[in-house]
């Protein structure tokens, strides 16, 4: 199955949007997120205080993730942006990567995953967000009170109708 | 036959278990392991409760201990033997002759398993390490031919695990120095052949450069599936030829021998890959469960869908079926 791309339309949309309250709110939904799973900063290790920078290529925009010990701080910005390490793939390989459900070695051989700067740290990033077993979408409609139920849909068909995880992947199945 | 499943996290522990591991081997997160990567590997805690999972669900957990001890330093393997026997650990993965004299000596109801790391490739070999270490299972180096492994067999008394998927080493395992040439690090000591920390990519309009220490080891094109950076897969220019000249950038994939592997006497078929996420454990370890069990139904051997998760999406029997150049 190919990777799906973000549609180009939406992708105009998002070039003209403000960027800080996006970077805000990403900020915020972060360290609730951290502090649910302390562990993945331990396992970043040295690499928890590196400025990583992630770049969805179908995106107008790419990521900036300072894990800051466990205080993360997201920034978006337009441009290449600048870290010590960069991470470049389709938005739907890097949130596949978050949730189980790509290999990111599978991603590097079939060049749909590019690493630049420095390796160890994308190595040390990548090892720990796949230890953590994230589920970003059900640590937002933890946060989102009485609206959880019908974000739990809305994230359901988004997943069903593109193609893209955006739930932690059940890849071992049931047993 | 057993299924021998890598585990570089506790999350692939688990997704291994439950993917149908009969067993699982892992390392701590120090460079006692060869494939001490950052962010990989388990500390004292998270082994002990990987071990309480695995044998809570029927399956077995190996830690392999094999790297080669510095002179001074060789507490910290000697601790990582004791700290593997603490947490319950099924055996212990050792290469080197003065460790596994170390856990026969201190740690004599540890199982041990000799390592591929210490290359033993014939019988003469094994049965010392068996004799003199009370070794009950050897990893053969993946050099070996279906036959020779036969061979090998009828001459030992104790149980074989071979390589059948993942990263492929034609080298003389722990005997190799060629990254360290680069890198200033051995792959036999520090425990990272390649190590991260000395890799660079850059990517040039679609064209990726691989540098390992400084040097660049290959270059592919657009589009062309891209290798890992170990110079054994590095292309190189002798005389009027340029190419992958020690080895191609393709991975193991021996799932179509297991009968014959089974046949020649081998115990448990090993999958390569504790640097590899969750996902891949979940989709190979799910594969090769179906093959052995296929197998032991008297049924052919299931096509897998492997060759995206291979080396430059290419995938080789290696040296079972010696075809060499």
């Amino acid at each position: 199955m190919p990777i799906p791309r973000f549609p180009a339309g939406p992708a105009r949309v998002l070039s003209v949007l403000p960027l800080a309250p996006l970077s805000i709110s990403l900020t915020a939904y972060s360290r609730k997120v951290a502090k649910n799973h302390p562990g993945l900063f331990r396992r970043l290790g040295e690499y928890s205080h590196t400025r990583f920078i992630l770049d969805p290529t179908d995106l107008p925009f790419v990521i900036c993730l300072e894990p800051n010990g466990g205080v993360p701080r997201v920034t978006l910005m337009r441009g290449r942006g600048n870290g010590a390490a960069r991470i470049a793939g389709p938005m739907a390989a890097l949130l596949g990567l978050v949730h189980g459900a790509y290999d990111g070695d599978a991603l590097f051989f079939s060049r749909d995953l590019v690493i630049e700067g420095d390796t160890a740290a994308a190595l040390a990033l990548r090892n720990a967000v796949d230890d953590a077993e994230l589920d970003l979408a059900q640590e937002f409609i933890n946060m989102s009170g009485p609206f959880a139920r019908p974000l739990r849909r809305l994230f359901a068909y988004v997943q069903h109708k593109t193609g893209v995880s955006l739930t932690h992947s059940e890849i071992a199945g049931a047993w | 036959m057993e299924i021998v499943c890598p585990a570089g996290t506790p999350a692939a522990l688990r997704t291994a278990v439950k993917a149908g591991a009969h067993t699982i081997y892992c390392g701590f997160s120090d460079e006692t392991n060869a494939r001490n990567f950052p962010g990989l590997n388990f500390n004292r805690t998270e082994m002990r409760e990987g071990v309480e999972f695995a044998h809570s669900h029927g399956v077995k957990v190996l830690v392999a201990i094999n790297t080669f001890p510095r002179a001074g330093d060789e507490v910290i393997w000697h601790n990582a033997v004791a700290d593997a026997e603490a947490a319950g650990v099924d055996a212990v993965i050792l290469a080197d002759p003065g460790l596994l004299d170390y856990a026969t000596n201190n740690h004599p109801k540890l199982r041990r398993h000799l390592s591929v790391q210490a290359a033993a490739a014939n019988a003469d070999i094994i049965n010392f390490y068996a004799q003199r270490f009370g070794v009950k299972r050897v990893v053969l180096p993946r050099v070996l031919s279906v036959q020779e492994i036969a061979t090998i067999n009828a001459e030992i008394e104790v149980e074989t695990e071979v390589f059948v998927f993942g990263g492929l080493c034609v080298m003389a395992e722990g005997r190799c120095s060629l990254s360290s040439y680069v890198t200033g690090k051995s792959p036999n000591m520090n425990g990272a052949c390649s190590p991260a920390s000395h890799v660079e990519y850059h990517d040039d309009n679609g064209v990726l450069d691989a540098r390992l220490g400084g040097y660049t080891i290959h270059r592919v094109e657009k589009g062309e599936p891209a290798p890992y950076p170990t110079l054994c897969k590095g292309c190189f220019t002798a005389g009027e030829k340029q190419g992958h000249l020690f080895e191609d950038p393709v991975s193991l994939n021996a799932g179509q021998l297991i009968p014959q592997l089974k046949k020649a006497g081998v115990t448990a078929l090993k999958i390569e890959g504790r640097q590899r996420s969750r996902s891949y454990v979940a989709q190979v370890v799910r594969n090769f469960r179906a093959a052995v069990d296929a197998l032991a139904l008297g049924q052919p051997m299931p096509e897998g869908m492997l060759a995206k998760l291979s080396e430059g999406q290419a995938t080789t029997t290696g040296a079972y079926k010696k075809t060499w150049r």
